[in-house]
């Protein structure tokens, strides 16, 4: 595998997003999806909704739904400690086909995780029962589409774990 | 101090085909919206995420661009959120109206105050925030002479109530349970607003 196959660039994630008619990116900007602000924000298919805390991603996310949108939501891990009740009551409590991309802080395939964001973040989805993927490079960025067909099937939200191998 | 019903009654009558996103006492099933509906199908009861009515509104509100969306929102959840009311601003939905019913206190818990209660001031905070318009109304003769502008004005409008506290002190499993809730919103309300899935 070359370096440049080693990465994810913000044009794959958005490809993914435009693939399957996204219309919303409710969110907030963290270290690991940065990289795709340039790209989100010059996208006219999309319209970035930014908050103030993470908890009312999946909030506003449900109104959305209700009427007729098909929204993401786009936060670091921290941000899912945080939105804990929205994603109980808003999300698991109500079966919204919700997919969640996650900034995968302090993820790392080598050595010792050092960071509790990374420690604790899959428990936390196993203990809520919610399936996640995990993607770190180009060829992985389909995975959004699965967790996108899985979240509509199962009508549950569902998490995609944004690594931190990425390009500009 | 204006009554919970006699302003959840008032502007209910004034609603036509708004959606009502209501929570806390302002859909309190002895003396909220679910006693004064005239249009049920487009209510969305807000509970189990407390504070999150204002953001459920939000985005009601940018996927139903041409229906007006009125937020029943209390001051105890809005503090909970308070990042709600520059998040709302920031995307400036021009039908919202976020209602805020102020009765100072944590009335489904028994009443304890607030913090800040006798010193926040909600219209400050809300045209800080960046809302179109704020109002204000602490009688209900007030509230009937100037509601029909209030929500008739280009959004996002922040209208303040002060209204007199209803107190409950009953534990959640022991309440009177709501006919309508956040699952029965979501089950219907996409087929009454012809929405397709």
């Amino acid at each position: 595998m070359t370096t440049q196959e080693v990465i994810l660039h913000p044009a794959s994630v958005v490809a993914e997003l435009k693939k399957n008619d996204i219309s919303h990116v409710v969110w907030l900007p963290d270290s690991e999806t940065n990289f795709m602000y340039q790209l989100l924000t010059n996208e006219p298919t999309l319209d970035l909704v930014p908050v103030c805390r993470e908890g009312e991603t999946m909030a506003i996310a449900a109104g959305l739904w209700v009427g007729g949108k098909r929204p993401i939501v786009l936060i670091q891990n921290t941000g899912i400690f945080e939105a804990g009740d929205s994603i109980r009551g808003l999300g698991l409590d109500v079966n919204q086909p919700l997919v969640m991309l996650v900034g995968y802080r302090g993820w790392s395939r080598h050595g010792l995780t050092r960071d509790s964001a990374a420690r604790f973040i899959e428990h936390i989805l196993h203990a809520w029962g919610i399936t996640y993927y995990l993607i770190e490079t180009d060829d992985d960025a389909d995975r959004i589409s699965l967790a996108i067909e899985e979240a509509e099937k199962t009508q549950k939200p569902v998490a995609v774990l944004v690594g931190t191998e990425f390009g500009s | 101090m204006i009554n919970n019903t006699d302003a959840v009654k008032l502007l209910d009558s004034k609603r036509n085909d708004a959606i009502f996103v209501a929570t806390m006492n302002a859909n309190n099933v002895n003396f909220g919206l679910p006693t004064v509906t005239s249009n049920e199908k487009l209510d969305f009861p807000v509970s189990g995420a407390m504070s999150k009515a204002s953001n459920v509104a939000l985005g009601l509100a940018l996927a139903q661009p041409d229906r007006k969306i009125l937020c029943l929102d209390g001051d105890g959840s809005l503090l909970m959120n308070l990042g709600s009311l520059v998040t709302i601003s920031n995307k400036k939905p021009k039908n919202l109206v976020h209602v805020l019913f102020n009765n100072k206190v944590y009335a489904v818990t028994g009443g304890q105050p607030i913090p800040g209660s006798e010193d926040v001031d909600w219209e400050d905070m809300a045209k800080s925030a960046g809302y179109a318009k704020v109002f204000s109304f602490d009688n209900l003769e007030d509230m009937t002479n100037g509601i029909d502008e209030a929500l008739s004005a280009e959004g996002p409008i922040f209208v303040h109530l002060r209204v007199a506290p209803e107190i409950e002190n009953t534990p959640v499993q022991f309440r009177t349970p709501a006919k309508r809730t956040v699952h029965t919103a979501i089950a219907d309300m996409p087929e009454t607003l012809g929405v397709k899935r």
